[in-house]
């Protein structure tokens, strides 16, 4: 069985509401030292093991259909 | 008459059912109320503190996660072991409670996924309580939610020690009283609509007893939590 | 510093959709070459959604005063005098482009700029509506736009804490390929404290405040950006995202700004962002501003003046305030966790200039941007061609066939897209925050209550898409008439109304005769019914390559319910043995109906013809009946008919808790069966009296000279329509149990939500 590990974030230069709003929560509890925080999603996929290519072609392929919404959001993904 | 009640009603950045809930308890029911700024740390005054509903700092991260950490909440436990205290916390309110670790549990989404907002049938489980004499034990109260995360949930210990120690408070049903999975419209454990704390100063519900107050507006059951709570002080 | 200073060649002023001929007024206005900065203000500002350049001479023909109007169009929104010391301000607005690339940030953003046009009038929103078209609700595309723009409106209003009250959802082949997301926002405002989009007293600050300026909608920039700093791909014009969090502390720090009396003007960052905010509120008072682009907030880095002037971030305003109170606005915004930067001023010389370290990167006169009336200003003057279609659009019924089995006719028009229950969309929304909201959704318009006053406001969006289509000026009219008839049917007597104009490319010379005939529609309907317009907004180009939308004018409208009893009605049934009335006429008009197009896959005129002396004696007697406590339900007769309307009285009272009541229904008449039933005749309502008070109905409604029919009694729990008379030509007996006509209504659209 091959995992796949997909990290959802906002691209950059997109507004992301969530993590300023949690930048600023921290900033008042005193963290005085946070810079920026983005907030995005971490899924996890379970695969058949097979060709290395072509389950990230699929696995690819999937994070572009469904996974990130390719009008504000990037994907990246590491296969274990 | 007697001496009025005096509540405080605590407004978070992105609280929204702050005036609802000043409006149900000084405008409908004629107690003292007045709004807490959520920088507040003067909450001594107050006989009962409301945390309202709405979406305290939009929601963001979790439900309730942001606005546990305000200054109003630095005094709160203070504020829950005195006697003759309350608090209600209602839909957000309940969740902000939750997170501050004053009622056990958490809330998960809905779970249709979506926000639901329509009247639901809720039961009131133990009418012996601050929050409830003023109910029959089992009536039926019809209350409005507006939520998307209200699925309320907790491990089967704390589950277990709820039912045996009666901090039930509501649960949702139809509208003969009987607890179904469709009644259920959450997806809660136990059709948990409301819970106390042991001490049963503190109780959290999402459904919105503010919403219930006049028949123009669908029911006027949402008056009776309130109504139980100014007898019990009264009494005290 | 970039250089701005690029020749102005014809591929780029194709990419900033300016004509040759608007570009040598340019030429005239400056007296010299424009920078692309200058360019890019004048794309946005003379583009059609800033300029109303096609549709402003036809606009003109709506009536725009009468004794309620206190704010006509060209402000931030409308308002109407209540008689009270309150005003009720109120706007309806587009977003369809980004709701069909982005449903639900397209959606959500939509609703955010519509409240923000409400509350910088110093107007507490209380209720949202909004107007949406989909195209075939069979396919996925329709399925993911629904869903997206259902949760982006709830996930919006919920979180500001305004009650989402009403609404309408269509689904025709037309919109496949261009969806309609028309949101509307009702606020209250202290007469005496009413905000306008003014840069008053030179030498004053102009403060923004809000989210920060990021490359968010940036049109005609993909250009310009490549030729200014060759980073093309990173610069793409970004999707504009929603932040209602944002603006919940936006609306209490303006309204707090305002109740405290420390500005003098305020403006959204809407469409063209700072430059239309800017240069609209100098012109309205006659001044100029100076802007200095490094003082702007931006969220990226490297942003030039022309993205920072052309940027459409969301949650972004604009406020003058007098000199020495800048302070005291910091504070406030403070406590709501915001920023007040003062990053110009007002000036006396009635410019738009923008500086950009140190140097003037623009330079324009402020009435070239924003007066239609300037010598230079590319208004349109175009005549219209009756379109081509039009010519064969009308059914002769006698070719219409009269189904057989009319219970399945009745079943299949109940479940279908159009006239199925939508519960599971409003149900998303909280329609009850504010605890105002006396008619909930699923009735013909909401009542919303006003606390510690005698008033209610009724109010609901329509608008008959088809009907435009088929026949643009009596499709003009119902769109008013029917908006009207519904806030009466609540006991609410019609006011004023805006309106959203949803068309396709102007330019094309067919569409702008729909768009003419249409507005002359409802301009008519307006003036006879004594309701202005206060406010409104055009949406054009809703077109693909395949086809253009219909043509669909969206009427927001709003009425008044006065009286210190506070009477109004709700459309359901609500006790047995109810008399059951029908106001109005009986005719064989079939044409444009949803029986046509579901029963007979006919989208065919005639569109029913509308008698506006009758339609507004119909909505006298109901709202009359209703004040004097004698109509206990009134429900107005619109898609699907008479039969329609009669299974909606029945089921939809138990949408909300309530029992569901059965009817039993006697008709007589002579006229072709599937007419009388499903036939979509104007100006005609279904109302419930006791038996006791049936002559008071019969006086009140024959003063009005409309004629009331005794057509049976609420009770039971089956739909019992028997219709019989002399001829027995088409006698015929419906009996159906409302349980199972409850399950198919509810089944229709709701599984797909």
């Amino acid at each position: 069985m091959a995992k796949a590990k997909v990290y959802v974030t906002f691209k950059d230069g997109v507004l992301e509401p969530q993590g300023k709003t949690v930048n600023a929560a921290l900033l008042k509890m005193g963290y005085k030292n946070i810079k920026d925080v983005r907030i995005g999603k971490f899924i996890e996929i379970e695969i058949e093991n097979g060709d290395k290519k072509k389950i990230k072609k699929e696995i690819d392929e999937i994070c572009d259909r469904l996974l990130a919404n390719p009008n504000i959001e990037k994907y990246d993904f590491e296969i274990e | 008459m007697g001496k009025k009640i005096k509540f405080g009603v605590v407004v978070f950045p992105g609280s929204n059912c702050d005036a609802d809930c000043l409006w149900a308890v000084r405008d409908i029911l004629n107690q003292d109320a007045e709004f807490i700024w959520h920088e507040s740390k003067n909450i001594k005054k107050y006989d009962c503190l409301i945390f309202p509903g709405g979406f305290s700092y939009g929601d963001y991260l979790r439900s309730g996660a942001i606005a546990r950490f305000s200054k109003v909440m630095e005094s709160i436990n203070e504020f829950a072991n005195k006697k003759n205290k309350f608090i209600i916390g209602i839909c957000n309110g309940f969740q902000i409670l939750l997170e501050a670790g004053l009622l056990p549990g958490t809330m998960l989404h809905n779970k249709n996924l979506k926000f639901i907002c329509e009247y639901v049938n809720v039961i009131v489980e133990n009418n012996e309580t601050p929050f409830t004499n003023k109910c029959e034990k089992g009536q039926v109260l019809k209350i409005p939610v507006a939520h998307g995360e209200g699925n309320y949930f907790c491990d089967e210990r704390t589950l277990n020690t709820l039912i045996a120690t009666e901090k039930i408070a509501f649960r949702y049903c139809d509208i003969n009283g009987n607890i179904t999975d469709e009644a259920n419209i959450n997806g809660s454990v136990y059709n948990i609509a409301g819970i106390m704390n042991t001490k049963e100063n503190i109780l959290g519900m999402m459904p919105h007893p503010e919403r219930a107050m006049i028949k123009d507006l669908g029911s006027e059951d949402g008056k009776l939590i309130w109504e139980s709570l100014i007898n019990y002080i009264k009494k005290s | 510093m970039q250089n701005y200073n690029v020749e102005i060649t014809d591929e780029i002023l194709k990419e900033h959709n300016l004509k040759k001929e608007e570009y040598e007024n340019i030429l005239k206005i400056l007296g010299r070459k424009p920078n692309i900065v200058e360019l890019g203000v004048f794309s946005a500002m003379w583009s059609e959604h800033c300029s109303y350049k096609h549709s402003k001479p036809v606009l003109k023909k709506f009536p725009t005063k009468g004794k309620y109007v206190l704010q006509g169009p060209g402000e931030n929104a409308g308002i109407i005098d209540t008689g009270f010391d309150i005003g009720v301000a109120f706007k309806i607005e587009s977003h369809n482009h980004p709701s069909s690339v982005e449903p639900f940030q397209g959606a959500a953003t939509g609703v955010g700029g519509i409240l923000r046009d409400i509350f910088t009038m110093g107007a507490r929103p209380v209720a949202i509506l909004d107007s949406l078209r989909f195209g075939n609700l069979n396919t996925f595309k329709t399925q993911h736009l629904l869903k997206g723009v259902v949760s982006g409106i709830a996930f919006y209003g919920n979180c500001v804490g305004v009650p989402t009250v009403a609404g309408e959802t269509f689904f025709e082949d037309a919109y496949q390929d261009n969806c309609l997301v028309n949101a509307m926002t009702i606020g209250i405002v202290n007469k005496k404290k009413i905000k306008k989009g003014i840069a008053k007293g030179p030498g004053n600050p102009v403060m923004y405040i809000g989210a920060l300026t990021g490359r968010d909608g940036i049109h005609g920039a993909s250009f310009a950006s490549a030729e200014l700093t060759e980073e093309n791909q990173k610069r793409r014009s970004s999707v504009q995202v929603a932040d209602p969090f944002m603006e919940k502390l936006l609306l209490e720090a303006t309204l707090e700004l305002i109740d405290k009396n420390l500005i003098i003007g305020i403006q959204d960052m809407g469409a063209a962002g700072l430059t239309s905010s800017s240069s609209e509120m100098a012109y309205r008072a006659g001044t100029g501003v100076e802007i200095d682009i490094d003082k702007v907030p931006k969220r990226e880095l490297n942003m030039n003046a022309y993205e920072v002037l052309l940027s459409e971030s969301q949650e972004r305003m604009l406020l003058v305030c007098k000199k020495g109170n800048e302070k005291k606005v910091e504070k406030i915004l403070k406590k709501w966790g915001l920023h007040a930067v003062k990053i110009g001023r007002v000036i006396k010389e009635q410019q738009f200039r923008i500086y950009e370290k140190g140097k003037i990167v623009a330079d324009i006169p402020v009435r070239a941007l924003t007066d239609s009336n300037y010598k230079y200003f590319p208004l349109k003057k175009q005549k219209g061609v009756k379109p081509a279609y039009l010519k064969d659009i009308n059914i002769k019924i006698d070719d219409i066939k009269i189904p057989e089995d009319l219970e399945s006719v009745l079943k299949k028009l109940i479940s279908s897209p159009n006239i199925a229950c939508k519960s599971n969309i409003w149900r998303q929304y909280d329609h009850m925050v504010q605890t105002n909201t006396f008619t909930l959704p699923g009735s013909d318009s909401a009542v919303i209550n006003i606390k510690d006053k005698d008033l209610m406001i009724a109010t609901s969006v329509d608008g008959n898409g088809r009907y435009v289509y088929l026949d643009p000026f009596l499709g003009g009219m119902a769109a008013v008439v029917e908006a009207a008839r519904n806030v009466s049917m609540s006991g609410a007597q019609p006011v004023a109304f805006t309106n959203c104009l949803n068309f396709g490319n102007p330019e094309d010379p067919e569409i702008f005769y729909q768009f003419k005939k249409a507005v002359e529609g409802m301009a008519y309907a307006a003036k006879k019914l004594n309701t202005p317009v206060i406010s409104g907004n055009v949406s054009f180009y809703n077109e693909s390559p395949e086809n253009a939308i219909y043509p669909t004018p969206v009427v927001g409208m709003v009425g008044y319910i006065k009286g210190k009893n506070k009477r109004y009605a709700k459309q359901y049934f609500k006790n047995e043995g109810d008399i059951i009335v029908l106001l109005g006429e009986i005719k064989e008009e079939i044409g444009a109906s949803e029986y046509l197009k579901e029963i007979h896959n006919l989208i065919k005129g005639p569109v029913p013809a509308i008698d506006l002396k009758r339609e507004i004696n119909l909505q006298k007697t109901c709202v009359e009946g209703i004040k004097k406590e004698i109509i206990i339900s009134a429900h107005d007769i619109s898609k699907g008919g008479l039969a329609i309307a009669l299974v909606e009285c029945c089921i939809s009272g138990s949408l909300h808790g309530n029992k569901a009541i059965g009817a039993y229904i006697e008709l007589q008449s002579d006229i072709r069966v599937d007419a009388l039933l499903f036939g979509e005749t104007q100006s005609r309502a279904i109302v419930t009296v006791k038996r006791e008070n049936l002559l008071k109905l019969k006086r009140i409604a024959s003063k009005n000279k409309i004629i009331a029919t005794e057509i049976g009694k609420t009770g039971g729990n089956r739909l019992i329509i028997n219709i019989d008379w002399a001829s027995k030509k088409y006698s015929k007996k419906l009996n159906i149990d409302i349980d199972e006509i409850k399950k198919l209504w509810m089944s229709g659209v709701n599984e797909y939500v």
